[in-house]
């Protein structure tokens, strides 16, 4: 190593900050092509039925706008994701409210709204399924023969044969989450040039630009090297901009290739809200058998995901959802089922924590019941049934993280002052207009993709270096508020030992950068930065071969060898593939194993009031404690945590989608509720530092667990503040009304 | 933005004698624009309906906040902003204040006109129920002449108003001497900020040693206008406030309100709200 | 326009957000919602904050606008928009530009804001990666850079 003060472990300021200030960073509606038309969406009216009739009312030049109907795929009209079922452009049959049917370009934005509204679609209405029961109940079979997508089932022990011996405390439990708008602050949007000599370009906001390049070949019928995806700088995705913009950027590209002009297509808020992708709505159902001493003896959990009308990702965030549905207890005894369904609704997709936060919401809102039914205090209940290592959890995983759960919970309930406000805030005025509560929940979240998935992914990153000794990362991860830029030049210049100002981070261009995977799963920083660490060192190795010394170099000196390397040979680039870790088994077919390299592992507290007048909540304090393995990057690791447990307070509190007809109703800022900087209580956050061996630094993913936590540690407190029992977020106040109502007759 | 603005049109009123002749000219052809925090939404839309607008916001004498010795009287220009500014309102119409700091946040709070919250007649508005309990008037002009309203008759059903298409709102009057009255005021939104109300709350009693000599109750968001609850401000005056009138009240406001289930609220929570507030209010003058 | 007179003809009833994007190119200013809600279209208007989306083309004629392309001079950023690189204020960046601007108003404004004057003066400013505390603390940080404007320090 040289002698650079390391950049890991520094705050280092965000490496694009200056561009974001300014407001000189480029996304994509900054975006303008020569030429360019506008292209808009027009979408079903209804939630399921057979398309009768199209037509194009009067008052617009319809000669001068283009018209792309599914008949005009040059390829396949599927998006290619898991299942092949969900078309790019209804064909005779709609499946969901808002589904894609026809698309418009005119170069006239004005004029082209006139002309969507002058489009009207009949169609004859088909049944709706718009529930999960609905979709169980299988009275109307709207996907496969059951409604279902895909079930898992894990078990460990014999859970049917263990409720009888010892077990003094059993506690069943139904708990349900809502659905969740990513609502980032941009909205969606591409723009594309496409025609048959050239091939297909696009330009647009999202986290995986390899996805869109995967599905536009297939809609094009072109191969891989002509197409061409490039990320632009993107206002936020949160999952959201995970698998969508697959579909948003086929649409630029067929009206693109139609109408032989570039084509933007930039969604507004109303359609980015009421047509795409939300978190999974849940419902679980959960009984426990506890001991004389608090342990768990036997857990029973049945968990369902809402998927929507196709499969989208639902199979995967469904994996998580049940992986994650036993959290950080060890039990002898249990199964999760786990199972996603089909319903009338627009695709439900990724939203950070992928179907994590759902079951561990029902779980540690359970944790609270049982411990209660046991005589135990919630802390005292959880402590009696941390996993600890050496232990296997539900799917087979021994683990082998040095993980203390007890130490994790000791300092988040000490910084929350959790104990005094307990004994303090139980003793409230019954009748008081206010009244307090404090509540936790410990978790854990593992990073990277599971089970086998980053041995197929086998995501590659490259460095190369100019003759300057400038280096230069390419991967196809994406910078997208969370900080890879700015981290993956800290990994970079601490492994080559240069500045973190010598490392350029490469736009995300397929034509330029190698598939490093999406950018997802809390993976960026843990997978993908580890093969920038990898290729670092590989990039060393090369360099030694014209005398750059193993350790103790100068940062003048590394880039006087990178001259004489470019000089003698060219070009200086170094790469590295991830490749499967022998001491990490998973059985894809039992579904059991390692389901994740790591896990992050937490403790979160909140403190809130509850106004009886009006039952509004509003969370007073809020601690998040973690072990993350090493910070890369303070700053931006507190800010990914504080982020995440602030859309964590929305979903508890705030976030309603309101459904009618399978359609969401609220589709505005306006009334579909998000934070603002007046309804946060102070986040306070510490790390735990356990280094990990196999992240680069010792670093591991942290992108996720935040969104885990906060709901249950919430409605935890309201139970405690109020003595009611909650089961289901969002808690909005009129919610919390109904239940104070029917807990006072 | 969804609409095709060819099909719109907007001019200027150089003064109100101009905006006053263009209404007249026309009556329902120009829709008068103040600061355009709601029009400017419809717009985005694409729902906007009225296509002709004739903008107000350059008349600088509907705007500013008068002093007289019985009377405030408040342009119909003057943007939330300007309320909270205005040292008097501080002083004797802490609602007016307390309605104009939980509007929206300070870029609306910037724009959006005490006039326009009026006349948009939206009955989740913020305002109205302050202006309700102040006994306020308004000031309306045509070319016809000019007149006065009593602010309590304006609104007669949903968006439907005292107002004929010619005429404009050129001013809001509040009578002073409150000064001794208990006051309150309470928006509850779904949060704290950038909230339309759902149920949106101000009252006013004058208490001399435990007796109600006189109320005013008013209410947003729980019936198709913003409401004065005249049935239960009788039912209390003259009464002796206690713990259990307070409790009564419940049952005569619930008769003044008709809340209705929509994708910001029910009536339920609406009802319930509305009591709790009102009870609360009143047994915060025991004190 | 940032200190300079522009002339330009539209359609009276344009946003001066469409206006500032597409014909003056000052695409520092995003469209978040069109509908008043996030702020990320936020502007000063006559040393006003406005959402530039609700504002109709005609309201802005002969007002003096600045937006996030016209608060530094130079090479030489705004003490807001430093601190804000600083302390990491600045996630995805697209709240970044209408929450700069909100931030530079309140400290015009109030010479020492306290942390309400800052949760107050950004609440129509919607940020959905930070969960705004490391605004707070990077506009807090600013006050003590900046000096607004007729006071000599």
């Amino acid at each position: 190593m040289s002698s650079q003060t390391p950049a890991i472990g520094r705050s280092v300021p965000r490496r694009e900050g200056r561009a974001k200030v300014t407001g000189r960073a480029r996304y994509i509606d900054d975006l303008t092509l020569p030429g360019m038309l506008h292209g808009v969406t027009v979408r079903s009216p209804r939630p399921r039925g057979t398309i009768r009739n199209i037509s194009f009312g009067p008052g617009v030049p319809w000669d001068e706008v283009t018209v792309v109907t599914a008949a005009d795929i040059p390829g396949k009209n599927i998006v290619t994701l898991i299942k092949e079922d969900q078309p790019y452009l209804a064909d005779g049959r709609v499946n969901h409210a808002e589904e894609p049917i026809l698309l418009l370009a005119h170069a006239d934005r004005h004029l082209l709204e006139e002309a969507r509204r002058q489009v009207t679609i009949d169609i004859d209405p088909l049944p709706a399924v718009l529930t999960i029961d609905d979709a169980l109940a299988a009275t109307h079979v709207i996907w496969g023969t059951d409604n279902i997508f895909k079930t898992y089932v894990v078990a460990r022990g014999d859970v049917d044969a263990a409720w009888g011996d010892g077990v003094t405390s059993i506690v069943e439990g139904e708990y349900e989450t809502g659905a969740q708008e990513q609502l980032y602050i941009e909205p969606n949007g591409m723009v594309a040039i496409a025609d048959p000599a050239d091939g297909v370009t696009v330009w647009g906001s999202m986290q995986c630009p390899y996805y869109i390049h995967k599905a536009l070949a297939g809609l094009f019928a072109l191969p891989a090297d002509r197409i061409r995806v490039v990320q632009m700088e993107t206002g936020g995705g949160f999952g959201g901009k995970e698998e969508y913009p697959s579909i948003i950027a086929g649409h630029a590209a067929l009206l693109a290739w139609k109408a032989g002009r570039p084509v933007k297509l930039i969604y507004d808020r109303a359609e980015d809200m009421v047509a795409t992708t939300k978190r999974h709505p849940s419902r679980t159902r959960i009984r426990s058998g506890v001991d004389a001493t608090g342990k768990l003896v036997a857990m029973d959990i049945d968990f369902v995901v809402d998927g929507g009308a196709y499969c989208t990702l639902s199979p995967v965030v469904l994996s998580r959802g049940t992986i994650h549905a036993a959290g950080p207890y060890f039990c002898p005894n249990i199964r999760v089922r786990g199972r996603a369904v089909a319903t009338s609704v627009p695709p439900h997709g990724a939203f950070r924590g992928f179907g994590a936060p759902q079951s561990i919401f029902g779980l540690e809102r359970h944790m609270d019941r049982a411990a209660a039914a046991a005589g135990l205090a919630p802390d005292e209940f959880r402590r009696a049934n941390f996993i600890k290592p050496g232990q296997t959890s539900a799917v087979g995983q021994v683990m082998r993280d040095p993980v203390d759960m007890g130490a994790i919970l000791d300092r988040a309930l000490a910084l929350s002052g959790y104990h005094e406000k307990r004994t303090r805030f139980a003793a409230n005025d019954a009748t008081g207009a206010v009244r307090k509560g404090i509540g936790f929940a410990t978790f854990m979240h593992g990073a990277g993709f599971t089970g086998s998935g980053e041995d197929h992914l086998a995501s590659i990153v490259t460095l190369e270096v100019t003759r300057e000794g400038r280096v230069r990362v390419l991967t196809a991860s994406t910078e997208i508020g969370q900080g890879t830029i700015t981290i993956f030049s800290q990994i970079a210049a601490d492994a080559l030992g240069i500045d973190v100002e010598d490392v350029d981070i490469a736009q995300p261009d397929t034509a330029i950068v190698p598939n490093s995977g999406p950018t997802v799963a809390s993976r960026t920083c843990m997978v993908v930065g580890k093969l920038v660490e990898s290729a670092a060192h590989a990039l060393r190795r090369t360099l030694a071969d014209v005398g750059l010394p193993a350790e103790g170099y100068s940062r003048d000196e590394f880039h006087h060898k990178c001259r004489v390397h470019v000089e003698q040979h060219g070009v200086l680039r170094a790469s590295a593939q991830y490749t499967a870790r022998q001491d990490v088994k998973w059985d894809d077919e039992k579904y059991e194993g390692d389901a994740y390299g790591s896990y992050a592992w937490a403790a979160y507290v909140a403190e809130v009031s509850v106004d009886m007048t009006t039952f509004e909540i509003r969370v007073d304090d809020f601690v998040a404690v973690q072990e993350v393995g090493k910070v890369i990057n303070p700053v931006l690791a507190a800010g990914q945590i504080e982020g995440g447990v602030a859309q964590g307070i929305g979903w508890a509190l705030y976030e309603d989608v309101v459904w009618r007809e399978g359609r969401m109703a609220n589709a505005q800022m306006t009334n579909y509720i998000m934070p603002t900087s007046a309804d946060l209580p102070a986040i306070r956050v510490f790390f735990e530092e356990v280094p990990y061996p196999h992240g680069p630094a010792g670093a591991k993913g942290i992108g996720e667990l935040p969104m885990d936590g906060p709901a249950p540690a919430i409605v935890n407190a309201v139970a405690h503040a109020t003595g009611v029992d909650i089961r289901r977020i969002p808690l909005t106040p009129e919610a919390l009304a109904a239940l104070v109502g029917v807990a006072h007759g | 933005m969804r609409t095709w603005l060819a099909d719109f049109d907007m001019r200027n009123a150089a003064s109100l004698d101009d905006a006053l002749e263009v209404l007249a000219g026309e009556p329902g052809a120009w829709t008068p624009f103040a600061g355009g925090t709601d029009l400017m939404v419809l717009l985005e839309a694409g729902k906007l309906t009225r296509k002709r607008y004739l903008n107000l916001w350059s008349i600088d004498q509907l705007r500013g906040i008068r002093e007289d010795p019985q009377v405030v009287t408040i342009g119909a220009l003057a943007t939330y902003t300007d309320l909270l500014e205005s040292r008097v309102l501080q002083d004797e119409f802490p609602l007016v204040c307390a309605a104009a700091r939980e509007t929206g946040a300070v870029a609306i709070q910037n724009r959006g006109t005490i006039g326009g919250n009026i006349a948009n007649a939206s009955p989740a508005a913020d305002l109205p129920p302050a202006l309700l309990i102040y006994d306020a008037a308004l000031q309306i002009a045509s070319t016809r002449g000019r007149r006065v309203v009593s602010y309590v008759d304006f609104h007669k059903g949903y968006k439907v108003m005292d107002l004929a298409p010619d005429e404009l709102i050129t001013a809001i009057t509040v009578p002073r001497g409150r000064g001794g009255w208990i006051q309150s005021y309470r928006k509850v939104g779904a949060r704290r900020a950038q909230a339309i109300s759902k149920v949106c709350f101000a009252a006013a009693a004058d208490v001399v040693a435990g007796q109600v000599r006189d109320i005013r109750i008013a209410f947003g968001s729980v019936a198709p206008t913003v409401v004065r609850c005249t049935r239960t401000e009788a039912a209390l005056r003259g009464q002796t406030l206690t713990r259990d009138l307070a409790a009564a009240a419940r049952a005569y406001v619930d008769r003044d309100v008709s809340p209705i289930d929509d994708i910001r609220s029910n009536e339920r929570y609406r009802r319930t709200v509305a009591a709790n507030l009102l009870e609360q209010f009143l047994v915060g003058g025991l004190r | 326009m940032n200190g300079e007179a522009v002339s330009l003809q539209g359609h009276p009833m344009s946003r001066l957000l469409d206006v500032l994007r597409t014909t003056l190119r000052l695409t520092g200013t995003k469209e978040g919602c069109g509908e008043g809600e996030c702020g990320a279209c936020a502007v000063t208007i006559d040393g006003r904050l406005v959402n530039s989306c609700l504002i109709p083309l005609l309201q802005a004629e002969g007002t003096s606008i600045v937006t996030i392309e016209g608060i530094s001079s130079g090479d030489e950023l705004h003490a807001v928009q430093q601190a804000f690189i600083e302390y990491g204020g600045a996630q995805c960046g697209i709240c970044t530009p209408g929450m700069v601007l909100a931030a530079t108003v309140l400290l015009d404004r109030v010479a020492e804001p306290c942390l309400e004057d800052v949760q107050h003066a950004l609440a129509g400013n919607l940020c959905r990666c930070t969960g705004y505390m490391r605004i707070f603390e990077a506009v807090l940080a600013a006050v003590k850079y900046h000096r607004p404007p007729g006071v000599v320090a």
